[in-house]
């Protein structure tokens, strides 16, 4: 299992800015090592955020979003208390579900 | 298969359900989520290729759709994005690096409230333009802009 996700939900104004910081390698594929092997590819396919359990976002990635990938979106009709969760599956299979409160 | 899936993701709701459906192995993960996954556009190594498979074919450029990104970028390995779509009922962004070796970087859906904004950290190869397409009302539209990058972000 992946290091947890920072995730921050704040309101601004109206509109809620969620930030989230994931730890993950993202190879692509493409990167050879220090003895010339290729690292095989190792990155997030899909991500989730989901607001108090509906799907705002659905997100679909490749290899060349950066290592440590951080993501910002912005969602309307939600207030303070309400619950972000952010879920994502790597190609491997791995996955990481991490939840927030909007501040 | 597939309905079944569509009536556990809808009905499980909370998060915890799901995990727990997933720890009992009644789902498995491949099932569950990576069928999703646009295998097809992801890998996609010719810039034209990519967009058509997104259905990103004949986009127009409108001043609603924009897209911000660092002239010149010092590191190509982090290079931060932000899309921005004022175009009313924007439900999709698709982020594509023209001379990747591998276009299309990320998309994403947008429902419930969730407006058209998006902003990711990407690799650039090279020196190349950024392409941002969005869709709404079944329309598609694009903008676009090139980063100088001094250090590649792949292969490094």
């Amino acid at each position: 299992m992946a290091d947890p996700m920072k995730i921050r939900a704040q309101m601004k104004g109206d509109v809620c800015e969620v930030r989230v910081l994931m730890s993950h390698p993202m190879e692509t594929g493409q990167r050879k090592d220090g003895d010339g092997k290729t690292v095989p590819a190792h990155h997030i396919q899909t991500l989730t955020v989901a607001l108090n359990g509906k799907t705002v976002v659905s997100g679909q990635t490749g290899g060349s979003v950066s290592r440590n990938p951080v993501f910002g979106f912005k969602v309307k009709g939600a207030k303070a208390g309400d619950k972000v969760a952010v879920s994502w599956v790597d190609n491997k299979g791995d996955k990481r579900t991490d939840e927030t409160t909007v501040a | 298969m597939d309905l079944l899936r569509r009536t556990v993701l809808k009905g499980a709701g909370a998060s915890g359900v799901l995990a727990g459906l997933l720890a009992a192995g009644v789902l498995k993960p491949t099932l569950a989520y990576a069928n999703d996954w646009n295998k097809a556009a992801f890998e996609a190594k010719d810039f034209d290729v990519a967009l058509k498979t997104i259905g990103a074919e004949g986009a127009a450029a409108n001043a609603a759709l924009v897209m911000k990104a660092p002239e010149i970028a010092e590191n190509g390995a982090v290079v931060p994005i932000d899309v921005t779509s004022t175009i009313p009922n924007t439900t999709y962004i698709a982020i594509l690096v023209k001379k990747n070796p591998f276009p299309l970087s990320s998309s994403f859906e947008f429902a419930n409230g969730a407006t058209g904004d998006v902003s990711v950290r990407l690799k650039v190869a090279e020196t190349s333009v950024i392409q941002a397409i969005a869709k709404a009302d079944g329309k598609v539209y694009s903008a676009q802009k090139e980063v100088k990058v001094t250090v590649g972000g792949c292969g490094g």
